[in-house]
């Protein structure tokens, strides 16, 4: 199925195949034109980050990269704020704390966690960026009750600020709360603005038009340590996995909520840096994580079952009916 | 016969009460407006739970409607026997599971949906709802069959 920009009349297919041409000749060898290149040939395989947490130094370089490359996509709230019916409806409001970077707020998306762990006896410290994991079955997108976060077949998913009502559905469906909310933006405020909405959520939508034009993340583009690489799937997992082998090490987000785009590779167990990591409002968690999306699947094929059911018991009913007449 | 009738009218009502219930609460509604709140309807606000009613809801109605037909077929009743109220009941029906069976294989892994067929199938299902609530209603009040 074509996906097509609002704001573009050719399809992002061409775009995409077109932009490919362009960055194949300046920059053949580079991962994303190999990633875009296969994406074009064989259509299904979603981009995939590696993130090898060994080589980040928290220098915070993605961060101020990521707020640089997405600042015309940040909310300009009006002000003041609509009064919302019940007085329960929190107002979020960070226009006012665009410098915060040690969270996800509506103005940052990615943020770099610490954690400290103990690798044969001596402590270390290790630094992670953290963001949207965009998950392979992403509850945010497929719970969306307005249709405003949508997935893209290159893997990413990402919120349409021009249509989200700022619901929070995504937030309470994303297992790590990823995305958050600013209120006095958007699509509520000519609706019914006291009864229904509340702003619009933000998160990381991997720079996916970066992506169209053929180039990295700015989050990747800029960092000094190479900390991550993106490319197709396939590609990326056999990445991390000769990664985790050559530093003993462990991997998150290949099966975390089913699957995600992102893997983490760390020298240390999650588990142990789950521990001592800061967490809480903003700040995700590094815990194992079911297929929230599972049941819904499973209970989609049983659905299968339904009409069999039916003809089933209709037949039964008229073959005993039948048999009562003779 | 009457008791087989009788049957199907209660779980046609059961299952229409969950599923409009399970569907309003895929919208984040009942814990800004305190329903939520009452004691026994907490589940409204966990967008997993509905999700899951929803969908156990879906697929009682489909073998509903599905038995329904066959033993109209088999009961050679005639067309002409449905009323004009049942007609557009069958028919908004008939989009619902329509719109909502494109929804289920739209949140399966690995399906990509254009962006706005999404929005398109979210506002049309949303709206065949509202429409058979209020034939529903009608129905109900005016005592009107499915057949006459």
């Amino acid at each position: 199925m074509t996906i097509k920009k609002a704001t573009s009349k050719i399809s992002r297919r061409a775009f995409l195949k077109n932009s490919i041409t362009v960055a194949g000749s300046v920059a053949a060898t580079t991962s994303i034109a190999r990633a875009a290149k296969s994406m074009t040939r064989e259509k299904k395989e979603p981009l995939v980050t590696l993130l090898d947490i060994s080589k980040c130094i928290g220098c915070e370089e993605c961060v101020y990269a990521c707020q640089e490359a997405n600042a015309d996509k940040y909310p300009e709230p009006q002000k003041p704020f609509p009064k919302m019916f019940p007085n329960r409806v929190p107002v979020q409001d960070w226009s006012d704390k665009r410098d915060v970077t040690d969270r996800l707020t509506p103005y940052n998306w990615l943020f770099i966690q610490h954690a400290s762990a103990t690798v044969n006896g001596e402590e270390i410290e290790l630094t992670l960026p953290r963001r949207c994991m965009h998950c392979d079955n992403p509850p945010c997108v497929k719970l969306c009750p307005w249709g405003s976060a949508k997935q893209e077949e290159n893997g990413l998913s990402r919120i349409d600020s021009n249509i989200c009502l700022g619901g929070s559905k995504c937030k309470k469906a994303c297992p790590w709360d990823i995305p958050e909310r600013q209120t006095g933006v958007g699509l509520y405020l000519d609706l019914l603005p006291a009864f229904a909405g509340n702003g619009v959520m933000y998160k990381c939508d991997r720079c996916y038009n970066r992506l169209e034009k053929g180039e990295v993340p700015a989050c990747i583009e800029v960092c000094p340590e190479d900390v991550q690489t993106i490319g197709p799937r396939s590609e990326i997992l056999k990445k991390a996995h000769a990664l985790a082998r050559e530093m003993n090490g462990y991997i998150y987000g290949e099966h975390e909520n089913g699957g995600t785009n992102t893997i983490y590779v760390s020298p240390v167990p999650f588990e142990q840096l789950n521990q001592s990591i800061e967490k809480g409002k903003g700040k995700p968690h590094l815990n194992k994580v079911k297929n929230m999306m599972a049941d819904g699947t499973n209970l989609a094929k049983a659905m299968l079952i339904a009409p069999l059911a039916g003809v089933a018991a209709a037949f039964g009913k008229f073959y005993l009916s039948s048999k009562e007449d003779n | 016969m009457k008791t087989t009738g009788k049957l199907r009218g209660y779980i046609y009502a059961v299952t229409l009460f969950f599923i409009t219930l399970s569907g309003f609460g895929q919208m984040p509604i009942f814990k800004r407006y305190y329903i939520a709140d009452i004691p026994g309807l907490g589940w409204l606000a966990q967008f997993y739970v509905t999700h899951i009613i929803h969908y156990i809801a879906a697929t009682v109605l489909i073998a509903l409607v599905i038995y329904v037909l066959f033993d109209f077929i088999f009961n050679r009743s005639g067309l002409n026997t449905i009323t004009g109220s049942g007609y557009f009941k069958i028919v908004i029906i008939a989009g619902l599971i329509v719109s909502g069976g494109l929804m289920v294989i739209k949140n399966l892994p690995n399906i990509y949906f254009g962006h706005t067929a999404i929005i398109v199938l979210d506002l049309v299902h949303l709206s065949l709802c509202m429409m058979l609530l209020c034939i529903s209603l009608y129905t109900r009040i005016r005592k009107k069959r499915w057949v006459s």
